[in-house]
C-alpha cells in the first residue's frame, strides 16, 4: 500500500480494494484529449448534464403527480401553484427537454461535420443514435402526462401510426393503449414508462461514455493523434473548458426558465384533454417537427410514394419513411467511405452538410404548418432531398470528391501558427466558438 | 459550385417565409399588442387593475365562466387584507358535507376554497349557455394564442357583422374568434361595473382589468418567477466571467 499513487491513506486504503479513485485517475485526469478541441466538442458532456437535470427534476414532480385521467391536469395545476418551488420544477424540466434536445441536435451534427462517426469510431456513433432514439421515445412518453389536449392528441396520432402495420397494426395499438382509445390505462402505463426510460439512458449514455473512451474524442481536424504532444489531460484542461461551456448554456437556459417558460410550448396544452373535441391543429413539440414532415409527405398522390405505392399505403410509407430518416443514421459509417474525417478537408462535403442543416430546417417549418398546398410539396421535396443526402450524395462524395492535404499531425498547424490560441487563429464558421 | 448552392438556399427560404406570411393572413385578425403592467423582464401585476379586474370577473364573467384553479385564499396574494378577502368568500355558498345526519349541506365559502362554479355540471352550462360550454377561464390567458392580447382583443373585438356574412341563431360577429362567430354575447358594456377607486368603467378599462386578473390567474407565479430570475441571471453571468477566467488562465500554459 506504500507504494500507493495516492497520498492521503484512506484513499489508498479504499483504492486498494475497489478502484474508484484509479479510474477516476485514469478516465478523467489522465485521458488524453485531443488539444486542439474546439466548444462544439462541448455539447457532450452538457447533454449528459441535462440528462442529470432532468432525472432529478422529474423525481421530484413524480412526487407530486398523478397519474390518472381525472388528476393528472390538476396535479400539474396543483404543482405550478401550491408546491413549494413548484413552477420552476417544473419549468425547468419542461424546458429541459427542448434544451436537452437542442444540446442533443447541435452534439450530433457537431459528429456529422467533423466525421467523427468514422473507424474507430463507429460502435461510438450508433450509441449515440440509440440515445437518441430513447430520447425521443422519452420525451414522447412525457408529454402526455400533463393530459393536455395536444398530450391527447399527440398520443392518439403517434400511437395510431402503429396500426399502418400489416396484420398485427391494431393489435399493437390496443397493446399500448391497454384499451380501445388512449385513456387511463395508457397514462398509466406512459407513465411508468416515462420513469423507466432515463435510467435506460443512463446506462447507454455509459457505453457510449466507454466506446469514446476506447479510441479517445475525435478533433477538429479529424486526424488521430500520434504523440503525446498532440493531447493534453482531460483534467483540467476539459473540466473547466466545459463547466465555462456550462454557465453559458445555464445563463440562456434560465432566461427561457425565468422569463419566457412557455416559450417552445403550444397553448392548446394548458387546455385539458378533451376526447370529444379534436384541436384545430394538432402539432408535436417542435423536436419532432422535421419527423412529423417526413411523416405525412407520403400522401397516396406523393411523387415520391408512387415508386412504393404497389407494395404498401401511403400511412405505411410515411411510418417507415420517419423511422428511416432516423434509422439511416446508423449505417452512415458505412454510406460515408471518404478516407477523410473532417469536413474542413472535405470542400464539397462542407457545403452538402449545410444544405443538409437547411434542408432539416425546412423540414422543421413544414412540420409546424398545416397539411396542404405549398406545404406538403415542399416538405416532400425536402424528404427527397433528406434521403438522397445520405443514401446518394454521401456514397458518391466519397469517389468523386478531391479532399484538401491533411496536416502530419495535430501540432503542426498550432506550431506553425506560431502561437495564438490553436483553433481560433485560422477558424471558419463552424468553428468559431 | 458554392454559389449555386447558395443561391438555391436563399431561394428556398424566402419562398418558405414569403408563403408563410401569405397563410396567416386569414378573415381572422391578429390581436394588436398591448403594453401590460406585467410584460418585460421587471413587469409586475398592476395592483389596482387586479382588484378591479377581480371585481369584472365577479360581478360579470362568474355568471357564466369558473375560475375552479384559484382558492379565495389566493385573493390575498393581490392586496386585499384577509377581512376582505373573508368577506367575499363569505358571499358565496359552497355545499359541503354530508354531515353527522348524511346530509349535504350548503355554507359560506372559507378561505381554503376554491372559487365557486356558476354551473354544477358541464350539462347544466350548456343548457344555461344556448348549448355552448363557458370554458374555464383560470389558464385562458396561457391557453390561447396570443395570450392577454388575444383576450383583450376578443373582449373589445365585437362588431357588426359585414353585409354576406350569416350569423346562427343567438350567436355575436368578433373580429378576433377563430371563424367570427362567438357564442358570447358581449359580455362589457359601458359602465357595467362602479369601481370603488372611482375609475371610469369604460369596455376598454374594464376588459384591461379582467385580462390583467386572468393573467395573475394563470400565472399567479410571475413575480415571484421575474425577481428569482433576475438574481439567478446576475448569479450565472458572474459566476461565468469568473469561469472564463479560470479557463484562461488553467489554458495559458498551452498558448
Amino acid at each position: 500500500m506504500s507504494d500507493s499513487k495516492f497520498k492521503n491513506p484512506i484513499v489508498a486504503w479504499i483504492d486498494y480494494r475497489l478502484p474508484v479513485f484509479s479510474f477516476m485517475e485514469h478516465e478523467l485526469h489522465e485521458y488524453p484529449t485531443p488539444k486542439n478541441l474546439n466548444y462544439w466538442w462541448n455539447f457532450g458532456s452538457l447533454a449528459g448534464i441535462i440528462l442529470v437535470i432532468m432525472i432529478v427534476t422529474g423525481i421530484v414532480l413524480a412526487m407530486h403527480y398523478t397519474a390518472h385521467t381525472a388528476f393528472a391536469f390538476d396535479s400539474v395545476e396543483r404543482i405550478m401553484r401550491d408546491v413549494n418551488y413548484g413552477w420552476l420544477i417544473r419549468y425547468i424540466h419542461m424546458n429541459g427537454a427542448s434544451a436537452f434536445f437542442i444540446v442533443v441536435y447541435i452534439h450530433i451534427f457537431r459528429g456529422m461535420y467533423f466525421g467523427s462517426y468514422k473507424s474507430p469510431r463507429e460502435i461510438l456513433w450508433i450509441l449515440g443514435v440509440v440515445i437518441l432514439l430513447t430520447m425521443m421515445a422519452t420525451a414522447f412518453l412525457g408529454y402526455v402526462l400533463p393530459w393536455g389536449q395536444m398530450s391527447f392528441w399527440g398520443a392518439t396520432v403517434i400511437t395510431n401510426l402503429f396500426s399502418a402495420i400489416p396484420i398485427v397494426g391494431d393489435s399493437i395499438v390496443t397493446l399500448l393503449w391497454g384499451g380501445f382509445s388512449v385513456d387511463n390505462p395508457t397514462l398509466n402505463r406512459f407513465f411508468s414508462l416515462h420513469y423507466l426510460m432515463p435510467f435506460v439512458l443512463v446506462g447507454i449514455v455509459v457505453l457510449h461514455i466507454v466506446a469514446l473512451h476506447q479510441h479517445g474524442s475525435n478533433n477538429p481536424i479529424g486526424i488521430d493523434t500520434k504523440s503525446p504532444q498532440d493531447t493534453i489531460p482531460f483534467h483540467p484542461y476539459y473540466t473547466v473548458k466545459d463547466m465555462f461551456g456550462l454557465g453559458v448554456f445555464l445563463i440562456l437556459f434560465f432566461g427561457f426558465v425565468f422569463f419566457a417558460p412557455n416559450f417552445f410550448g403550444e397553448p392548446d396544452n394548458y387546455i385539458e384533454a378533451n376526447p370529444l373535441v379534436t384541436p384545430p391543429h394538432i402539432v408535436p413539440e417542435w423536436y419532432f417537427l422535421p419527423f412529423y414532415a417526413i411523416l405525412r409527405s407520403f400522401t397516396a398522390d406523393a411523387v415520391i410514394y408512387l415508386p412504393i405505392s404497389w407494395l404498401m399505403s401511403a400511412k405505411l410509407a410515411g411510418v417507415l419513411a420517419m423511422f428511416a430518416s432516423i434509422m439511416v443514421l446508423f449505417i452512415l459509417p458505412w454510406l460515408d467511405h471518404s478516407p477523410v474525417r473532417s469536413a474542413r478537408f472535405r470542400p464539397l462535403y462542407k457545403q452538402f452538410f449545410w444544405l443538409l442543416i437547411i434542408d432539416c430546417i425546412i423540414l422543421g417549418i413544414c412540420g409546424a404548418k398545416p397539411a396542404g398546398a405549398p406545404w406538403t410539396y415542399i416538405a416532400q421535396a425536402a424528404t427527397a432531398y433528406y434521403f438522397l443526402h445520405f443514401i446518394v450524395i454521401i456514397p458518391l462524395l466519397g469517389f468523386f470528391e478531391k479532399t484538401k492535404p491533411l496536416p502530419t499531425s495535430i501540432s503542426e498547424p498550432v506550431l506553425k501558427g506560431g502561437g495564438g490560441s490553436s483553433s481560433a487563429a485560422n477558424a471558419k464558421p463552424m468553428e468559431e466558438a | 459550385m458554392r454559389k449555386y448552392l447558395i443561391s438555391v438556399a436563399v431561394v428556398v427560404s424566402v419562398a418558405v417565409v414569403t408563403s408563410s406570411t401569405v397563410m396567416a393572413a386569414g378573415d381572422v385578425v391578429k390581436p394588436p399588442k398591448q403594453e401590460w403592467s406585467f410584460s418585460g423582464l421587471f413587469g409586475t401585476f398592476d395592483r389596482g387593475s387586479l382588484q378591479r379586474g377581480f371585481q369584472v370577473y365577479d360581478e360579470v364573467c362568474s355568471a357564466c365562466h369558473s375560475v375552479r384553479l384559484l382558492a379565495y385564499r389566493n385573493l390575498m396574494d393581490i392586496g386585499f387584507t384577509e377581512e376582505q378577502v373573508k368577506k367575499i368568500a363569505a358571499a358565496k355558498e359552497v355545499t359541503d358535507g354530508p354531515n353527522d345526519e348524511g346530509e349535504m349541506f350548503q355554507r359560506p365559502a372559507r378561505l381554503s376554497d376554491r372559487f365557486v362554479k356558476p354551473f354544477p355540471n358541464k350539462q347544466a352550462a350548456r343548457a344555461g349557455n344556448n348549448g355552448a360550454f363557458p370554458p374555464d377561464l383560470t389558464l385562458m390567458t396561457k391557453a390561447r394564442v396570443g395570450g392577454a392580447h388575444y383576450l383583450h382583443a376578443l373582449l373589445t373585438g365585437y362588431k357588426e357583422a359585414p353585409k354576406g356574412k350569416k350569423l346562427a341563431e343567438g350567436m355575436s360577429y368578433n373580429l378576433y374568434f377563430a371563424g367570427n362567430q362567438i357564442a358570447m354575447p358581449p359580455p362589457l358594456s359601458e359602465g357595467g361595473v362602479e369601481y370603488a377607486d372611482k375609475t371610469k368603467a369604460t369596455v376598454d378599462q374594464m376588459s384591461r382589468d379582467v385580462t390583467t386578473f386572468l393573467a395573475w390567474a394563470a400565472e399567479p407565479e410571475l413575480e415571484w418567477r421575474k425577481r428569482l430570475g433576475v438574481k439567478v441571471i446576475l448569479f450565472l453571468l458572474i459566476l461565468t466571467g469568473m469561469l472564463y477566467g479560470v479557463k484562461r488562465k488553467v489554458w495559458a500554459d498551452l498558448h
